[in-house]
């Protein structure tokens, strides 16, 4: 009875309720995978059993990379990631710093305002921003974008940066102020370099986000040359109402795998940065 | 500071000059506005600006492509009697709602599971939040394709598995059907934030306390109910504010899965307002219709404030 005890509870506290949750969070990836090596007479037959491929075959990745503008649109978006995420990096520091560490009129205000418009819901803003993009004649450029994904990414990096720079001891900053550099060489030389790891996790916050955003990118970039995988994939493999589901599947998968490599070598600054204002606030 | 007129020329006088200069730049009041002006200065021109020009849009009459004219409140005049914006803002209520007690009740109930010792925790922790880190878009098309009206596979496994009647429900094509799909969905994509957020509020606990009251004899559940919900509550109102807001003006899933349909079953603030300004082309209404995603939001929010106030 005792040893039946121990073997039941951690099967009825930890183990079956952890498949449960495994299975929910991880079936889509799975289905991504096996849908994507899938023959097309083999997708379209209700008659298979269909959660293992019987005939693997790659057609649908050899055709994605062949027939559509794949590549190019991987190149875009991971242009436009890397670019918005630099941006948003650097505006995150100019705000953060001086937020964090310095008394000026003023620093209150701010620093509400960069809350407020962490929290302006996107919806909110593409209706005036399409309008603005227009006059700015950036539609179908990549720079639409560039500019645009900053905004939702801003607040995020200098709120979490704060926290970060709040953390290293005034000690150093005095010490360096005292052998004479200025507060720039004091930032960027004794401060950042400590902050290392609240960079790392603003900047693959900052990236993973900017992956995922569509709604922007849907209404800017109309041309193919110019879309990101997400646009490109609704775009373009679903044409009226015909669905090219091994395609989809292997777009999907492929258009997670560059988030989910760059996510599994950052786990932990990526949790840190996720749960910072969270637990911290 | 003694203020000394010495032409330029003079060495001396440079390099007081410099130093000045340079005091004046190492002023934290200068030094500061200077760091903060530029990204202050961005913020306004893209998110400031386009808020407000908002707000004077939906006071517009403005097709796409053309000038606008004033017409005063008359756009919210016309949502006030338009059936399907009320539709959509039962369902946004509804959405915003349902999914997102069922991600703080499954991301507590997940946390719960992974605040325990077991092997490979780490991995299991990083391989749970693929959901929030992947794409949605990408993530959600994957979802279409296991509700798709003929291939199901979740229609295959009720069926062949569990003896369902042929050819099962559809998913997305029955209005209620389809508002559960999207919730189930969203909160799939969601709850694991609320979990590893939650799982560090948890590790946050000292273990004393759990101790001491088991040591007093209170039971499990009373533990949660006493010492671990307690605690919890800052961080479950920071995360259920986020999620809130995030799933109030939810738009990527919607648009791939259901564009707002079965007969605009499914359709959120989010997903009329483009079908009205970028699909209908009248950008004035459409600002209206994004605009209305304010007052609800800040009703949802106030009333958490004042629920997560009473209880605990």
């Amino acid at each position: 009875m005792v040893e039946g005890r121990g073997f039941l509870r951690p099967l009825l506290r930890l183990w079956l309720p952890l498949a449960f949750y495994v299975v929910f969070t991880l079936f889509p990836f799975y289905w991504m995978a096996v849908t994507s090596l899938k023959p097309n007479r083999e997708l379209y037959n209700p008659r298979n059993m269909p959660l293992i491929v019987h005939h693997p075959t790659l057609k649908h990745y050899v055709d994605l990379l062949q027939e559509t503008s794949f590549l190019q649109w991987t190149w875009n978006t991971m242009l436009v990631a890397v670019v918005s995420t630099v941006i948003s990096l650097v505006f995150g520091v100019m705000l953060a710093y001086p937020l964090a560490r310095m008394r000026f009129a003023g620093a209150t205000l701010i620093a509400f305002t960069v809350a407020a418009t962490y929290l302006v819901p996107q919806p909110l803003l593409f209706i005036p921003m399409a309008d603005i993009i227009n006059w700015l004649n950036l539609g179908d450029t990549l720079t639409s974008v560039m500019l645009t994904y900053p905004t939702l990414l801003v607040p995020f990096c200098a709120w979490l940066l704060m926290g970060y720079f709040k953390t290293v001891p005034r000690d150093l900053e005095d010490a360096a102020r005292i052998d004479g550099a200025t507060r720039i060489q004091t930032m960027v030389k004794v401060i950042l370099p400590l902050c290392g790891p609240g960079l790392i996790s603003a900047g693959i916050f900052a990236f993973t986000l900017a992956q995922n955003e569509f709604l922007y990118a849907l209404i800017f970039l109309t041309d193919t040359s110019v879309r990101t995988v997400p646009v490109g994939a609704i775009a373009e493999l679903i044409r009226g109402d015909v669905f090219y589901w091994g395609q989809l599947m292997a777009a999907a998968l492929l258009g997670s795998v560059p988030v989910a490599v760059i996510y599994s070598f950052f786990v932990e600054h990526y949790v840190a940065g996720l749960t910072a204002g969270a637990v911290k606030g | 500071m003694a203020s000394t007129s010495a032409s330029l020329s003079s060495p001396a006088a440079a390099v007081a000059g410099r130093r000045r200069y340079r005091e004046f730049f190492e002023r934290e009041g200068i030094f500061s506005w200077l760091m903060v002006t530029p990204p202050l200065l961005f913020l306004a021109a893209l998110v400031g600006y386009p808020f407000c020009y908002g707000i004077y849009l939906s006071l517009q009459e403005r097709p796409v492509a053309q000038a606008g004219t004033f017409v005063g409140l008359d756009n919210f005049v016309t949502l006030a009697g338009d059936p399907v914006f009320w539709r959509v803002a039962a369902n946004t209520m509804i959405y915003t709602v349902v999914a997102t007690v069922l991600k703080a009740v499954g991301g507590l109930g997940l946390a719960l599971v992974m605040n325990q010792v077991f092997p490979l925790k780490n991995l299991v922790r990083a391989a749970l939040l693929l959901p929030f880190i992947v794409p949605t878009v990408l993530s959600t098309i994957a979802w279409m394709w296991i509700l798709d009206p003929s291939f199901s596979v979740v229609n295959w496994t009720m069926i062949n598995v569990f003896g369902a009647d042929k050819p099962g429900p559809a998913w997305l094509g029955n209005p209620t059907l389809a508002m559960i799909s999207v919730i189930i969905i969203n909160t799939w994509r969601g709850l694991p934030f609320y979990a590893i957020t939650l799982l560090a509020g948890l590790q946050t606990i000292p273990a004393e306390l759990h101790e001491a009251a088991t040591i007093d004899g209170a039971s499990t559940w009373n533990r949660f109910r006493y010492i671990t919900l307690p605690l919890l509550k800052p961080v479950i109102f920071i995360v259920t504010m986020f999620s809130v807001i995030f799933t109030f003006s939810d738009f990527q899933l919607i648009y791939v899965l259901t564009r707002g349909g079965p007969a605009n079953a499914t359709h959120l603030f989010a997903t009329y307002a483009f079908d009205i300004a970028m699909l209908g082309g009248q950008f004035g209404l459409g600002a209206a219709v994004a605009l209305a995603i304010l007052p609800p939001l800040a009703l949802i929010l106030v009333a958490l404030a004042i629920y997560m106030r009473r209880v605990g």
